[in-house]
């Protein structure tokens, strides 16, 4: 199916969920200024659907999240989760952060969400729209139309995409996906491991030092649920609004990466927010790594009665010393 | 006091040992009298389960140049299963650091019985002796709470 | 702002010889907040403590920090001097200057400085402690027995003899246990049911002691002091208060094929029965797989014979509940599957039979009246193997890697008691060691083999063929002898291991005690703590713990019970304050804490909360239950909002330790 197909059967099936009064409001995308800056919308009418509901390749936003406070209010919710965005509900779930009694979950196809970081990288400017056609993407620009292909458009979780399949839904729109447990996800991590510390230092150095410490990528993460952020907290100890050392960088991102970590499902939301571009879901993607040599393969968010693997063990686990006989000092 | 011979860097370490087991093995090598590096400095916690991967980072902040955690033997533990999340949490914890590139001997993990007064004193002392040797901390520290400071930014500006 | 005194001790020379205790004094009397400061011989001593004492009151101190010894030497002497003052003991804590300082240490300039920083972090970690006050609970004075064998029994006899009420669970329908089945005991070789029977009737009559018989625990909430329990009574089908026991009904019943488990189905029962002679409480039940009324509606005798009018073919599992300050596991054992070990041709052989068979085979209320004869046809066997360790001590996929125990001393008894019935019978075992740890055990076992003639043979048994003239052959090697023999006997009988009772594992759960690979209940210290799990308010009684014997069995019910009645005797219960809370405004309702609380201690509920904006808003909220968290601190690093901490060791007590040692 198409993304246009796809959106129309979703408005459709909005308008009828909210004319039945199974729910009362719908929480999908909106175009923003530009036709990229798509952005999470909660929708109340079918007049609403029509003017501003949109599902394309730039609806890359993870809307779960959203769901935490959408679902404490009266009535019923509809949203529309991709696959990869199901595991992060799922996992809510899992920690009683959603009412999913009040939550209709339709599960929508995903062909993959690009970034336009690389569409610009690829020198294509002015983009005022993009359609899928014979296997790759057309650009709308101000100056014409462009072709790209696939694999240049785009986003990097999507070239390594984990599952195409939804773990939880209330019903389908298309056809269900397949389930990708062997997507390459850890490359670029196993790369960074062969490097020698020094190196590694110097990489991160140059990725984390960067960082404004906006709080983007604490803030659209589906695993960043505190109702109280220890950042934010001046009791915590580690509360800081601004890193003004290198230390405050290095402690904010190693201290994120360990509250989500065993609970990130991988969704890639915050390099994706990241003003800076730093990738953030590196460190992420080193604990998902690390758990699944380990521990044995665990997909957070895969199943909802799940048992986060930091808060379990076995009598046979390996030594913290594994860490320092690996890869390279 | 353990001393790099050729720098005459004299390295800050932190142990945290659990109450029932580790924090007893540091008293009974005091009962026997084995001695270890005067720069460790012992906090006691209930259980090496206590320790919050923020008290390393708190540490190495704050100028530690090397930081251990002790607890009783896996299977020994006061709480039953405290040290099993102990282990799998530090060893994520280390193993972050390591890809983030701080040297990985900064810490470590030892389990230490109540009856091991001979094993804590030898594990202090190599501990030391490594951290001696790799240098002052300047990856993870903080670099105002540094008296080298300066040196330490020049090293690593970006 | 705290108002700190700092006391250097020298411990005689202990510390006083290689730490300058007047200059770390004078340098800690310089610390923000310390407002005394001074150094003395002895703390410990009447004079040291009254110094303290004068002090806190002197100066208003409101924390207190001792240089000394070890914490763990003498924390709880210093906290008593404190109190004594007034002051909160939880406002006091320890340098550690000799056991990690002086005695270390050899240089004295080192080792000042060292002491001046432990005392620094002393002093900055008061400057966080907070008055802790221990909570009290109340103690239901009633406890709950799991389980009816000897050690349930036991238990229950000696805590209703102390003057407090105890519930029995069984979930047979009577009581008694493995013991009701056995012959003799060892090593006294009295009769089972001459000891057994009178503990039963003992039990049965005492007005401390309810049993509730073919009934199960169903669930289990609270903690030490204030359990609530779930016991789901069974349908027997028969009127308990109007039954008389006399027995009718199980003549008459017409379905006769029931396989009696009590003898371990060598026998059969009616579809409506008691179990045994003896039963407590001899009241009958109806098996409900067998009867053909409850099945198909069409019988109804024992309703017909029934002058009592007992039989009610409608009764209901009906579930109680009841309130308990102490609850006893006590759920015993079975025989592990012999079936498994097909070498020794258990399936294929009726004259391959399990110690426990045998010990019915030779009681005089077993299914052959006391005569040792053959399952397959009865006759008398005149030469027996017997074979240890069958199960036993074996790898993990094997078998049970632990020793049960028991076998080598019933196995004596087997011998003994046969040769000395039957002389002209022929009688083997085979063992790797004979254990016999106990007293008069190893007395018992030699006269097995000095008086009795019995054959012990160390080695083991590769196979058991069983032969077309009916005999086994038992093909075994001598290991002493260094020589293969080929045995050709008439019964074999098997000395299975012994595992804990397949409801032992859910029970655990229900009770968040801990249990070992084996499914053994976990006890509290494997030494000084053995009548204990770590779960505060759970006992353990018998072979729920570990493999033992009667005599073993009976001592620890007894142990158990006075550990039961030293916490019912008690009115309130003192609890640890240094345990764990949840900052409800902060917490995320996720779960991860609960997850790896090893005493359940953490419940969640649902809790309104009133918003800046005057709205409510109810959201899922941690709890801790003081009386049962041991402070263990698992939680507060479980916790990813931070909302978790623990008091004595809160995360801003650590932290200020960490900055004064890293400054």
């Amino acid at each position: 199916m198409r993304y246009n197909e796809i959106a129309a059967a979703m408005i459709a099936r909005a308008k009828e969920l909210l004319s039945d009064g199974t729910v009362n409001r719908v929480i999908g995308w909106k175009r923003g200024e530009f036709c990229y800056d798509v952005t999470p919308a909660v929708f109340e009418t079918a007049e609403e659907l029509e003017k501003d509901f949109v599902y394309d390749a730039f609806c890359g936003a993870n809307v779960s999240k959203y769901l935490i406070r959408e679902s404490e209010k009266p009535g019923k919710i509809l949203c529309f989760l991709k696959p990869c965005d199901t595991f992060s509900f799922n996992q809510l779930l899992t920690e009683h952060r959603i009412r999913r009694e009040n939550v209709h979950v339709i599960g929508i196809p995903c062909e993959g969400m690009a970034d336009m970081r690389r569409i610009r990288k690829a020198g294509i400017d002015g983009v005022t729209g993009i359609r899928e056609e014979d296997g790759g993407f057309t650009v709308e620009t101000l100056y014409g139309e462009e072709r790209i292909s696939v694999y240049d458009a785009l986003a990097e979780r999507c070239l390594s995409c984990k599952s195409k399949r939804h773990v939880v839904y209330d019903e389908l729109i298309g056809e269900e996906g397949e389930d990708h447990p062997d997507a390459p996800r850890f490359e670029q991590v196993a790369k960074l491991e062969e490097m020698t510390a020094e190196e590694r230092f110097a990489f991160w150095r140059g990725e984390l030092s960067r960082c404004i410490r906006c709080n983007a990528c604490r803030n659209v993460c589906p695993a960043c649920i505190c109702e109280n952020c220890v950042f934010d907290n001046p009791d915590s100890g580690i509360s800081q609004k601004a890193a003004a050392d290198t230390f405050e960088e290095n402690m904010y991102h190693i201290i994120r990466a360990f509250h989500v970590a065993g609970r990130c499902t991988d969704c890639g939301e915050c390099s994706r927010v990241c003003p800076e571009n730093i990738p953030l879901h590196l460190l992420n993607r080193k604990f998902i790594k690390d758990i699944d040599e380990l521990y044995g393969v665990y997909r957070a968010g895969e199943k909802a009665d799940a048992r986060n693997p930091l808060v379990d063990f076995t009598e046979a686990d390996a030594e913290a010393r594994v860490v320092h006989e690996r890869g390279k000092a | 006091m353990q001393v790099n011979e050729q720098t005459g860097f004299v390295p800050t370490i932190v142990a945290f040992c659990c109450n029932w087991c580790s924090y007893a093995g540091a008293d009974l090598s005091g009962t026997n009298r084995l001695s270890y590096p005067a720069n460790i400095k012992i906090i006691r916690v209930p259980c090496s389960c206590r320790v919050n991967p923020i008290f390393f980072l708190r540490a190495f902040q704050r100028g530690a140049d090397g930081v251990i955690l002790c607890g009783c033997h896996p299977g020994d533990c006061h709480y039953t299963t405290g040290n099993y999340y102990t282990r799998r949490r530090m060893t994520l914890l280390f193993s972050m650091l390591d890809f983030l590139g701080i040297e990985r001997n900064r810490t470590r993990v030892e389990w230490v019985s109540a009856a091991e007064g001979q094993k804590f004193a030898e594990t202090m002392r190599s501990f030391a002796e490594e951290i001696a040797a790799l240098g002052p901390n300047r990856r993870l520290a903080d670099l105002r709470c540094r008296e080298d400071a300066e040196e330490g930014r020049d090293e690593h500006a970006v | 702002m705290q108002k700190i005194g700092v006391f250097v001790c020298h411990c005689g020379t202990n510390i006083a010889a290689t730490v300058d205790v007047k200059a770390v004094a004078e340098a800690l009397g310089r610390e923000p907040s310390v407002v005394v400061s001074q150094d003395y011989t002895y703390m410990c001593s009447e004079s040291g403590q009254n110094l303290i004492k004068d002090s806190i009151r002197d100066y208003g101190l409101t924390g207190v920090v001792i240089c000394s010894c070890s914490p763990r030497m003498h924390e709880a002497t210093f906290r008593r001097a404190a109190a004594q003052a007034g002051l909160n003991p939880y406002m006091v804590e320890i340098a550690n200057i000799r056991e990690q300082c002086s005695w270390i240490h050899k240089d004295k300039a080192e080792a000042t400085e060292k002491a001046i920083i432990l005392g620094r972090a002393a002093i900055a970690k008061v400057q966080h402690n907070t008055p802790l006050i221990a909570g009290e609970s109340s103690v239901t004075k009633r406890a709950l027995v799991i389980g009816g064998g000897i050690a349930g029994i036991q238990t229950a006899l000696d805590i209703a003899e102390a003057g407090f009420p105890v519930d029995i669970v069984e979930q047979k329908p009577t009581i008694g246990g493995k013991m009701a089945q056995l012959d003799k005991t060892f090593p006294t070789l009295d009769c089972s049911a001459c000891i057994l029977t009178p503990k039963m009737v003992d039990c049965a009559q005492n007005e401390n002691i309810k049993i509730y018989s073919y009934s199960e625990v169903e669930s289990v909430s609270g903690f030490v002091g204030n359990f609530t329990v779930k016991i789901r009574r069974k349908a027997r089908y028969v009127d308990e208060v109007k039954c008389t026991g006399c027995g009718l009904c199980t003549e008459k019943c017409p379905v006769k094929k029931v396989p009696n488990e009590f003898n371990l189905g060598m026998d059969n029962r009616r579809a409506i029965y008691i179990p045994f002679a003896q039963a407590v409480p001899k009241i009958a039940v109806i098996d409900p797989d067998w009867c053909n009324m409850l099945k198909n509606g069409k019988c109804g005798v024992c309703s017909k014979v029934c002058t009592a009018g007992a039989i009610d073919y409608k009764q209901k599992d009906t579930v109680i509940e009841e309130h308990y300050g102490a609850i006893v596991a006590a759920t015993g054992f079975e025989i592990s599957d012999v079936s498994r070990y097909d070498e020794y041709a258990y399936s294929q052989s009726k004259d391959v039979i399990t110690s426990l068979e045998f010990e019915r085979l030779t009681n005089a209320a077993g299914p052959t009246g006391g005569t040792l004869l053959r399952p397959s046809d009865g006759k008398h066997p005149h030469t027996i193997v017997f074979i240890q360790c069958v199960g036993s001590r074996c790898t993990p996929d094997k078998g049970k890697p632990y020793c049960s125990g028991i076998c080598c001393m019933y196995t004596a008894k087997h011998a003994m008691l046969t040769r000395e019935k039957y002389p002209d019978t022929e009688v083997y075992v085979f063992y790797i060691d004979v254990r016999t740890p106990g007293k008069n055990f190893d007395e018992f076992y030699r006269r097995a083999v000095e008086e009795f003639g019995v054959h012990y043979i160390k080695g083991a048994v590769g196979k058991v063929s069983p032969r077309a003239d009916g005999t086994l052959d038992v093909q075994a090697s001598d290991l002493i002898m260094n020589e293969q023999l080929h045995i050709s006997a008439d019964l074999v009988v098997l000395a299975a291991a012994i595992e804990p009772s397949k409801t032992a594992r859910s029970l655990a759960t229900m009770l968040t005690a801990s249990m070992d690979t084996n499914d053994f209940f976990t006890e509290a210290h494997p030494k000084l703590r053995p009548v204990e799990s770590p779960t505060a308010g759970i006992f353990l009684s018998g072979v729920c713990q570990g493999p033992k014997d009667i005599p073993s069995t009976v001592s620890q019910a007894s142990a158990c019970a006075a550990k039961v009645v030293g916490l019912l005797i008690k009115n309130k219960l003192t609890g640890n304050p240094c345990v764990a809370h949840s900052d409800e405004l902060m917490c995320n309702g996720c779960s991860n804490c609960a997850n790896v609380c090893p005493y359940g201690a953490i419940t969640y509920s649902d809790k309104e909360f009133r918003m800046p904006d005057r709205t409510t808003k109810t959201r899922r909220v941690a709890w801790v239950n003081p009386a049962v968290c041991q402070g263990c601190g698992a939680c507060t690093v479980a916790c990813p909002s931070g909302a978790m901490d623990l008091s004595g060791f809160s995360n801003s007590q650590i932290m200020a330790e960490v900055d004064a040692i890293c400054k």
